[in-house]
């Protein structure tokens, strides 16, 4: 019965235990395998689900995918209530033990690097969502009489919907930037698309901000407080999170360099 | 050494973080490196899933009779370009059969002024 090993997180050591009960992906319990000063969280898992062909293959699988992520995300949430983990991302697997000291070992100046730079910080996710139909008198255009009252009509609708997007658009930047005052990193990423997350209204902002635990509360508090500024626009926000929108090593670091496309470097 | 001073109580995580916001980060963001089998690296495959995902979500709400984000002028810009190109192809063809039909005179300017003023320039 040999196992691969599922690396979830780097961290430094940290004396606190885990939940007795946590299992990490496919049910097996994260362990902690040191070398030197840096602690990886690994789980054993099998190889008919995770060797290459058959991951590949799960990974399209819907609900597969959304068990394993469920999974991966208990064991970094509960990493991230001990200690500042360093989250990797789903899927990063190694053959054995071995394996995953011999990438500690070739990484190590790396990860200390991105460690003492996110330790004692957390990542709080800010969204910013428009409703246009919320604030909007019904749709439907009372029959046209004309074709000109069609067309003014149509240019009204028209119209409010630019207003609503210029003042969501402004709102979110103001509300970026006060943010950005208070944390110590931040990232902007891509709006979501609302087929994919399910969430109504139209996502303007999506942004993830780097802020000490000292200060968390604080945050939230502010963004709390731009909840209800401004009809027709929502604020929503998650966290704490692990920092995974800042695990990236500094542009500087040379390990950067090769690992999107071989993983050669790290066995040699 | 990095003892945690008290966290917040989490926020929209857990029970109710939606599968979008976890997969944002677990597939998205989160270090990459690189493991003896490689599959965390190939972020075609992770673009692959991501437009699996939307079709699979689509799908489901195409069954529940829900697409109105694929017709809705107001969600969609491909919507609201199809809609103006549809409705111009419309007037258009409108306009050529008074041409062909009844006496010959000038269309309606009004029309195609209103139009052009209405489609963003």
């Amino acid at each position: 019965m040999t196992g691969l090993r599922y690396v979830y997180a780097v961290c430094r050591p940290f004396g606190a235990a885990l939940q007795r009960q946590l299992t990490g992906v496919g049910g097996a319990p994260p362990r902690l395998l040191r070398h030197h000063d840096l602690v990886a969280v690994v789980s054993e898992v099998p190889e008919r689900d995770f060797a290459e062909r058959p991951l590949r293959a799960h990974l399209e699988d819907l609900d597969w995918l959304t068990e394993t992520a469920h999974a991966h995300q208990n064991v970094i949430d509960a990493l991230t209530a001990v200690t500042t983990p360093l989250p990797l991302r789903l899927g990063t697997v190694f053959h054995d033990d071995s394996g995953v000291r011999v990438m500690l070992e070739a990484r190590e100046e790396g990860f200390r690097r991105t460690l003492d730079r996110l330790a004692g910080r957390v990542e709080w996710g800010v969204k910013v969502y428009a409703e246009p139909e919320a604030q909007q008198e019904p749709r439907e255009p009372a029959k046209a009489a004309s074709g000109r009252d069609y067309l003014r009509q149509r240019r009204l609708s028209h119209r409010a919907d630019e207003e609503l997007w210029e003042r969501a658009d402004r709102f979110a930047r103001r509300l970026h930037e006060t943010l950005a005052e208070r944390a110590e990193d931040t990232r902007l990423h891509a709006p979501q698309n609302s087929a994919l997350s399910g969430v109504p209204g139209r996502n303007v902002l999506n942004a993830a901000y780097l802020v000490s635990r000292a200060h968390s509360e604080e945050f939230v508090e502010l963004v709390d407080r731009t909840k209800s500024e401004e009809p027709g626009l929502r604020v929503e926000l998650t966290g704490p999170w692990a920092a995974y929108s800042f695990s990236g090593e500094e542009p500087d670091g040379e390990e950067m360099n090769g690992d999107e496309t071989n993983g050669d470097g790290v066995g040699a | 050494m990095t003892f945690p001073s008290r966290v917040p109580e989490p926020y929209g995580q857990n029970g109710s973080a939606n599968l979008a916001d976890i997969l944002e980060r677990v597939l998205d963001k989160g270090l990459v490196i690189a493991g003896d089998i490689r599959i965390n690296l190939l972020d075609i495959e992770l673009l692959t899933i991501k437009l699996r995902l939307i079709v699979a979500s689509v799908d489901k709400a195409k069954e529940m009779g829900i697409d109105w984000w694929e017709t809705d002028p107001s969600l969609s810009s491909h919507a609201r370009r199809d809609e103006l190109s549809r409705e111009n192809a419309e007037l258009r063809a409108r306009l050529a059969e008074l041409d062909e039909s009844g006496p010959r005179r000038e269309p309606e300017p009004a029309i195609e002024r209103g139009r052009a003023r209405e489609e963003p320039s």
